[in-house]
């Protein structure tokens, strides 16, 4: 459990957007910037170069969120104690306004796959991924966030529903949660569950940081629809719509635009912030 | 049905093993190609991967060819970590070892100078000298010892490497002709600048990299390659912010 001193998270309740070398200047040029900008924790783990300089730059001038894309934390084996003491030593160096990973694993016997894959909800997997996120928290001394994944597939073994096994890891380690509204919109139309009943049913208190992406449509082998989370286009507008019922019973939160693939321009990237701002601006009082 | 991280890993990485038992649909039967999206993303993600590392290599052998070829590497090479920005070190030898492309000898060096390239790019920064630290007396520069930057790479090759590395990236770039040519990356601000190094060039560096001086470094180097010239290979150096301190050990008199 989480030492309550460690509990620190400094985004603002704006859009945030994450930050893609292509649009440095701009952001620096740009009257009204963003509120604040997300890293990948594994772009910035080399020793130096442009990266670590343009990270240098932005973070005096913006709040900067480290997001991790490779830790494994639901990985069977022991967490990459490599991997671990780059990420302290990026938190140390940075002092970043909030450090997230994912609720998923990416590495199997020293083997990385580059990709979020999915985990049964079970008594095991609840176990062996609190002890990872204590030996996360305490080895980089600060509280984490957590970030629900978007599913294409179930697995028959799992016991516990994805909002109640996201509560029970955030009461059993003190960590945050990460509330990624596409991927609740991709996982409930995949695996035929209401969003609005997974909003119902998930801790909004424990939210620090919500994340908004754009998403691709394929169909199954049966000709039901089957999307996948590419962060490669707008948000859609059921995903906006989704937003605006999560933000009328959490309150205002950071929310951040994330687009990786076929990265725009810099005008509709901030475009999308700009919605996200409407958003936040209709959140009744 | 249990599905470990094993039996997950070893279907997503062999396209001809079936969709593992205990993976269902919304409607509870076997997941199918909702699976595939997994072997998908790994094999997509690690490919476009590959393309990026490596933009030369594929602009050489065609963007569906290295498609072929990153499907193959990465299975027999997966990352082993987080840190993509390094993935590929395998690709030179595993280049070299395929058969069908003996016939473009080159490939595994071109490989090496792209990998030396992101190196070079991701290496931590390091102060210059000032540009007039060798303007000394002669005698006391044979006596130096130089440290260079962590983001300087030298690269030998028996192939012209830096000629075909810019006929195949850079517009107007001469057709390479044949002969060997080393090559001397160097970071001046943040981007890897590869330069052509005097014949020799390359040799004196590992020298002086072993804590040869200038003067010892030279005397070896010469005996090698007697058209060997250290006043243009210090020039690029110089220029391109490698040398990082200059040490002169004074004789006692």
């Amino acid at each position: 459990m989480l030492d309550s001193s460690l509990r620190s998270n400094r985004l603002p309740a704006a859009p945030g957007v994450g930050y893609k070398p292509q649009h440095f200047e701009q952001i620096l040029d740009h009257a009204q910037p963003v509120a604040w900008l997300e890293i990948h924790a594994e772009n910035y783990m080399g020793d130096g170069g442009r990266p670590l300089a343009q990270l240098r730059h932005l973070s005096q001038q913006f709040p900067i969120s480290v997001h991790g894309v490779g830790l494994s934390i639901g990985g069977e084996g022991p967490l990459d104690s490599d991997h671990l003491a780059r990420l302290k030593h990026l938190v140390e160096w940075l002092n970043p306004a909030s450090f997230s990973e994912h609720l998923a694993w990416s590495t199997h016997d020293s083997h990385f796959l580059n990709d979020l894959l999915p985990l049964p909800y079970t008594d095991d997997t609840l176990a062996r991924v609190c002890a990872h996120i204590d030996e996360v928290q305490e080895t980089v001394g600060r509280q984490m966030l957590l970030e629900n994944p978007s599913s294409y597939l179930a697995f028959e073994e799992s016991t516990w529903s994805e909002p109640d096994f996201l509560r029970e890891i955030a009461r059993r380690t003190g960590c945050g949660l990460l509330l990624d509204v596409n991927n609740v919109f991709v996982s409930a139309t995949n695996l035929d569950f209401s969003p609005q009943g997974y909003i119902d049913a998930y801790p909004l208190e424990k939210v620090r940081e919500i994340h908004l992406g754009g998403h691709d449509e394929d169909e199954d082998d049966h000709g039901r629809p089957l999307l996948i989370d590419s962060h490669g286009r707008e948000v859609v507008d059921p995903v906006w719509t989704l937003l605006d019922y999560v933000l009328e019973r959490s309150g205002p939160k950071p929310v951040l635009i994330e687009w990786d693939t076929d990265v725009p321009d810099w005008p509709i990237l901030r475009a999308e912030a700009d919605r996200a701002q409407a958003a936040l601006d209709r959140i009744p009082a | 049905m249990s599905v470990s991280q094993t039996i997950f890993h070893d279907a997503l990485l062999d396209p001809s093993a079936g969709v593992p038992d205990g993976l269902l649909d919304a409607a509870e039967q076997p997941a199918g190609r909702r699976f595939s999206v997994y072997r998908n993303n790994v094999a997509v993600s690690l490919t476009e991967a590959m393309h990026q590392a490596f933009p030369v290599i594929t602009r050489l052998l065609g963007p569906q060819n290295m498609d072929g070829l990153a499907g193959i590497f990465l299975r027999k090479h997966p990352p082993s970590s987080p840190l993509m920005m390094f993935y590929g070190d395998e690709f030179p030898d595993f280049l070299a070892g395929m058969d069908q492309l003996s016939h473009i000898g080159y490939l595994p060096d071109v490989a090496r100078l792209e990998l030396a390239l992101r190196r070079s790019y991701h290496a931590a920064d390091g102060e210059a000298a000032p540009a007039d630290a060798l303007s000394i007396p002669p005698e006391e520069i044979v006596q130096a010892q130089l440290e260079f930057a962590p983001a300087m790479q030298v690269l030998n090759s028996e192939w012209p490497l830096l000629s075909i590395w810019r006929f195949n990236s850079e517009e107007d770039a001469p057709k390479p002709s044949p002969g060997a040519e080393d090559v001397l990356i160097t970071r001046p601000e943040y981007d890897p600048t590869p330069q052509l190094l005097p014949t020799g060039g390359a040799a004196w560096i590992a020298r002086v990299q072993a804590g040869q001086t200038i003067g010892e470094a030279f005397e070896k180097t010469s005996a090698e390659f007697p058209e060997f010239d250290l006043g243009a290979t210090l020039a690029l150096l110089l220029q391109g912010g490698a040398i990082t301190s200059v040490t002169i050990e004074r004789l006692a008199t």
